[in-house]
């Protein structure tokens, strides 16, 4: 008797042009000319940050054209919210951009309020509370992009030293949600639990530990000279490029624009809270280049830090902790939005992550829920970025991008 | 600048007649599909209103009944710090518009999207390839008579029940 088990079914069969049918080349092999070859970069590959292929027709070492193939990570998103009600819809939020959940949770609860007309008189301390924990989450997201720009760079111990801090900032969130990354945290109009008991004091401690950890991250990687050598004049972004092509978050504001979406739309507690908005100034090379784009990140974890101080210090003293605050007294029991078009826009730490909904009035379902993701339309400048330049410098200007393939593909 | 301001200014270069749109947030405005790249050009162009970045492309099938799809574009004027939305009204059969990735270059990916989703066509776009679904896929699957192929290169799609 033969131990192999028998196969009944073939469910896949093998043929040598599946890859080239299903996502075809845009360039031929046989139209090149001489020198130039075409390399393909992914969709396994440790330096794309996810499941994103790249093809590269190069010239000796220079590149010169780049396309892009995405949609390996596609997971419908879109047909989901449009077959989902309003509140169902969140954990599948979450999972669009998962190394910042709580700030893709935070759009997309922000423009269900902004449709229901109850923006603005929600409790103080639900505000304050999603503030926090989004702007805990902003330093984590950044973490993971400077950690694994460092991979790319060829320095190993920043990773090591920025995962080690984010699981700290994973573990806090996880004692307030209940998980480590995909939160579900966030709920129109309120939020799933109040904080647990010493969070405040903890988030404080947690800060204190901080901040002398990222004097140690600009000593060992940012002003590292390596580092600078590597990055410093390394696709440089024009601003007009820029806004013209979509950029948005630490890529815009890179360029030499001081636009950010806290600011600029002032949403949630924002307006009553202090903090700079850091722009690219060319300080090693060119107004825009890879390393303005590390930096401003850098600054903005700064930055978050000052928020998160002021949080915390509103949430032990003006809107304190009581007996009877119920987060989720004004969940509303019946999502059902009058029949309207909304855009609404929030500052993610990628950029301007957007929900167009538009409700019919007459179900729970939206009839269409759209996501305009900035990873998507960050990455889209990629082959204006790279254009002639060293296949090496290719994979620092993908690091700077910072993408997140869950939410290009969605 | 007020709608009304705004509404003279597409009158500039429309041939037909656009309007406002009720209940929506930033607003939108109706304008004719054969209007769109001019109004788009003189919007992003014309220094009161300098409608610079372009932040979403939205396509929308409003079923087999109305017979219609839609595309509304999202703008963003930085220095004005004002939002319009751009509604353009398509036929259901063989639906067609101009590109506007000749204004901002953002709406290159973004109506690849819409075409891959909804097959809208877009003239004279670039580089008009499907972008999230593979390039051999049946149908568009964000229109509401979707139907699921059953096998895709005899992957079996719909589980076995």
């Amino acid at each position: 008797m033969s131990i192999v088990p028998t196969i009944s079914k073939v469910q896949y069969q093998y043929k040598k042009d599946n890859l080239n049918l299903s996502e075809p080349n845009k360039f031929s092999v046989d139209e090149l000319h001489t020198e130039e070859m075409i390399i393909n970069l992914g969709p396994q590959h440790p330096s794309t940050h996810g499941v994103l292929r790249l093809e590269v027709l190069m010239d000796g070492e220079i590149v010169k054209e780049v396309v892009p193939h995405l949609g390996y990570l596609h997971r419908c998103f879109e047909k989901h919210g449009e077959s989902l009600p309003f509140n169902q819809v969140i954990p599948f939020v979450d999972r669009l951009d998962y190394v910042a959940a709580m700030n893709c949770e935070h759009a997309y609860v922000l423009g269900v309020e902004k449709m229901m007309g109850i923006t603005g008189t929600l409790p103080k301390r639900v505000e304050y509370i999603r503030v926090l924990v989004a702007e805990l989450n902003r330093i984590a997201s950044h973490f993971i992009a400077l950690g694994t720009y460092g991979l790319d760079m060829g320095a190993f111990t920043p990773m090591f030293w920025l995962m080690r801090d984010r699981e700290h900032i994973l573990r806090m969130l996880e004692w307030a949600s209940g998980s480590r990354l995909l939160y579900n945290y966030m709920w129109v109009g309120g939020l799933f639990y109040d904080l647990p008991i010493g969070f405040e004091e903890q988030t404080l401690e947690f800060v204190k530990y901080l901040k002398p950890k990222l004097k140690e991250l600009d000593d060992l990687l940012i002003f590292n000279k390596i580092f600078i050598e590597r990055t410093a004049n390394v696709g440089i972004l024009d601003l007009d490029l820029a806004i013209n092509a979509g950029a948005t978050g630490p890529m815009l504001r890179a360029s030499g624009l001081r636009y950010d979406l806290r600011r600029v739309d002032g949403y949630s507690v924002y307006p009553e809270l202090e903090f700079d908005i850091p722009i690219g100034k060319g300080e090693m090379g060119a107004v825009g280049d890879c390393w303005d784009r590390t930096h401003v990140r850098v600054v903005e974890i700064h930055e978050s830090i000052k928020i998160i101080e002021q949080c915390v210090e509103q949430l032990t003293n003006d809107h304190k902790r009581t007996r009877d605050f119920d987060p989720q007294a004004f969940v509303p029991k019946k999502i059902r939005p009058k029949a309207q078009d909304l855009y609404s826009r929030l500052e993610t730490p990628k950029g301007e992550l957007g929900f167009f909904f538009r409700a019919d009035g007459k179900s729970d379902i939206p009839f269409r829920c759209k996501c305009r993701s900035c990873s998507f339309s960050n990455l889209s400048l990629l082959p204006e970025m790279s254009r002639g330049v060293l296949i090496a410098d290719l994979i620092a200007i993908i690091g700077s991008i910072d993408v997140v393939m869950g939410e290009v593909d969605r | 600048m007020d709608k009304e301001k705004l509404l003279g200014l597409v009158a500039e270069v429309a041939r037909e007649n656009s309007q406002w749109v009720e209940n929506s947030n930033p607003p939108v405005l109706l304008i004719s599909a054969s209007d769109l790249l001019s109004v788009s050009h003189h919007l992003w162009s014309h220094a009161s209103s300098y409608f610079d970045q372009l932040s979403c492309v939205i396509g929308l099938d409003n079923g087999l009944e109305a017979g219609t799809m839609e595309v509304i574009y999202t703008l963003y004027s930085i220095p004005f710090n004002q939002s319009l939305m751009l509604k353009v009204v398509l036929p259901r059969e063989n639906p067609e518009i101009e590109s506007v990735a000749s204004v901002w270059k953002s709406a290159n990916w973004m109506e690849r999207e819409v075409f891959d989703m909804y097959g809208i066509k877009f003239l004279n776009h670039p580089d008009l390839r499907r972008i999230l679904m593979p390039a051999d896929w049946d149908g568009f699957p964000l229109r509401k008579d979707y139907k699921e192929q059953e096998t895709y290169r005899n992957i079996k799609l719909a589980p076995e029940p």
